[in-house]
């Protein structure tokens, strides 16, 4: 029987139902003309529910891009993109920027925290985007940064918190909503060694979970071994899809 | 995320600074600005506003209540005859020098009031009675005569000079509204006026008159006009008619609506320059919350609500400032200072407008803004 780390690209008419995204034909160039680059040359790329998926491959790859157009926030040029059971390149901007706020989370490379808010402040963000009350998301907020083990640094400022610490305060931010669909671009890059590996630890976790799954753009080959699957982009091109076994790697 | 527009405003503490005091600047350069002019405006129709009664009978061709034209003596009883009319008086008005018996020169406003009725003398005397102008070589000087003409040590009740060479007694001190001329007031009867004058063909001033009950001072103004081919005005219009001629003839508007414009737009430069810089420094944190699932709408209205935060704070410092300016420095009359409410509504709406157009710009600059750029 098929697992499906097993399986090939599904078919273009139907969406498997253990497919959480299903990219076909995907492309997307920059610039007008003669300075138009194509960056993604024609993307087909299954993230199946429960795996943690690695996007991998050289600078200037399109893995950023690719990130980006299956995270809605950017637009494609041609090509279907089918997230979460919802067609992406149908869904009007208003419902697409509405369905990232519910469904899924992200974590910047840079963290992204809002300076002048507290650690709490700052995780109960996707919470007050969607109307939850400032109360209720704050203290949502505190239980998130316990579960990451900031439970000591709530109310502490970004700028007061080591560079790991921020990244597990921008995990719990992207967490705190459930989403389905977690999308990281270089989370460890910023991050030493150890940090790179407990923030991949909580980011693995949250792949686990059924019904939820993660793509993690990563040039960091020592959370390799995190991944369940990976995805080598060249030029444009996905060159390979590969699972990861762990033992392989670690 | 109200609460999160907020907290982000004040955690920048320099910009918010900065934005506040910027606002806070232009504010207080309209308000004082503004409330300097208006002071002005009232002092350049104070001859109106201290003699204080509803119509003014003029010459047809006058200009403003100081550029007086004298008529016809007769104005007096033909503006009586006027159907609704209640009464009218004589007003003499004219500059003279006064001479003290230290020997110092002083030009004084003259005004002679109609004597059975004293009717335009002042409202409020600081010292003596004012029917004793009634006495003989008597006069009734207001405050300002008294500090231009060397103080209370130099001059007060009792107190002789001479106009024309023809005696004055102090008998009483008013409180007046000091005069776009600075030009201190002496009161004396009309009659008597005229004595201290040079003698001229004509006289009269002007006709003070008031309207029967019943009768509107409008209609009545235009009765008078249509009756006797004089000018005639409410107290209100004529000093509309004399702030217009000052505004025509003298540079004050155009000076101070530059001043005014100039709060404007430093004001504007400050505020949209320095929110625009708040908006692209924080870019990519609002191309996170754009990721995040925040709209375009609920980033514009954060955007609104640090505006108008920032704005509305401005404006309450900038307002305290200037109202402080006022009350130190005209406190006495020294400087024309009048705050009126219409001033502050429309300061508030300029600040409104600055507000509304430094969001407009970054607003602008977030709509256009890829949430990609986090990736970036």
């Amino acid at each position: 029987m098929d697992t499906p780390l097993d399986k090939g690209a599904a078919t273009p008419d139907t969406v498997h139902p253990s497919v959480a995204v299903q990219v076909r034909g995907l492309v997307k160039s920059f610039g007008t003309g003669e300075t138009s680059v194509t960056v993604l040359k024609g993307i087909d790329l299954d993230v199946y529910f429960g795996e943690l998926l690695l996007l991998v491959g050289e600078s200037g790859g399109g893995k950023t891009t690719l990130l980006s157009a299956i995270a809605g926030i950017l637009d494609i040029d041609s090509g279907d993109l089918d997230v979460l059971g919802a067609s992406l390149t149908k869904m009007a901007p208003g419902t697409r920027t509405s369905f990232r706020g519910h469904r899924m989370g992200f974590v910047f490379q840079q963290f992204n925290l809002l300076p002048a808010l507290t650690a709490a402040e700052n995780v109960a963000i996707p919470l007050l985007i969607q109307g939850t009350g400032r109360q209720e998301a704050i203290a949502r907020g505190r239980m998130m940064l316990e579960r990451v083990g900031l439970g000591d640094r709530t109310e502490f400022l970004p700028r007061n918190l080591s560079g790991g610490q921020q990244q597990r305060v921008a995990v719990a931010r992207a967490l705190v909503n459930d989403p389905q669909l977690l999308v990281c671009d270089e989370p460890t890059a910023a991050l030493d060694g150890p940090n790179g590996q407990k923030i991949m630890e909580l980011i693995r976790d949250v792949g686990r979970v059924p019904g939820r799954c993660v793509i993690v753009v990563t040039h960091d080959s020592r959370v390799f071994h995190f991944g369940d699957r990976m995805a080598e982009l060249t030029d444009g091109r996905i060159v390979g899809v590969h699972p990861i076994h762990a033992e392989a790697t670690a | 995320m109200n609460y999160v527009a907020l907290r982000m405003l004040f955690g920048d503490r320099a910009k918010y600074l900065m934005l506040l005091c910027g606002l806070t600047f232009a504010v207080m350069l309209i308000v004082q600005q503004g409330s300097i002019f208006w002071g002005l405006m009232m002092w350049s129709q104070s001859s109106i506003s201290n003699i204080n009664v509803p119509i003014w009978v003029t010459d047809p061709g006058i200009g403003q209540v100081d550029e007086v034209k004298p008529i016809a003596d007769t104005a007096v009883d033909r503006v009586r005859s006027v159907p609704g009319v209640e009464w009218a008086v004589p007003l003499y008005k004219g500059v003279l020098r006064a001479r003290l018996s230290n020997g110092d020169y002083h030009q004084i406003t003259l005004t002679g009031l109609d004597a059975p009725t004293l009717i335009g003398r002042p409202a409020e005397l600081l010292e003596g009675r004012f029917e004793d102008i009634l006495e003989p070589d008597a006069v009734v000087l207001d405050q300002w005569a008294v500090e231009r003409m060397g103080g209370p040590s130099v001059i007060g009740i009792g107190t002789l000079f001479e106009l024309n060479d023809k005696l004055a007694r102090v008998v009483a001190i008013a409180k007046t509204q000091k005069s776009f001329t600075n030009i201190p007031v002496v009161y004396t009867t009309y009659d008597r006026a005229i004595r201290y004058v040079p003698r001229e063909r004509r006289t009269l001033s002007y006709v003070l008159a008031k309207a029967k009950e019943g009768d509107s001072v409008a209609e009545v103004t235009a009765r008078i006009h249509e009756h006797t081919g004089l000018g005639a005005f409410s107290a209100e219009d004529f000093g509309w008619k004399t702030i217009s001629w000052v505004l025509k003839n003298t540079g004050i508007g155009i000076n101070f609506g530059t001043t005014i414009a100039l709060g404007f737009v430093v004001g504007m430069a400050i505020a949209g320059q320095t929110f625009y810089l708040f908006t692209v420094e924080n870019l990519k944190q609002f191309g996170a919350l754009k990721a995040m699932g925040a709209s375009t709408f609920t980033l514009a209205r954060m955007i609104l609500l640090q505006a108008f935060t920032v704005g509305l704070t401005g404006y309450g410092v900038g307002i305290g400032l200037a109202t402080a300016f006022g009350f130190l420095s005209a406190s006495g009359g020294g400087l024309p200072f009048v705050e009126t409410w219409q001033l502050l509504v429309l300061v508030l709406v300029a600040l409104l407008g600055i507000c509304t157009l430094s969001a407009v710009i970054s607003i602008t600059k977030l709509a256009r803004l890829e949430p990609a750029i986090v990736f970036r």
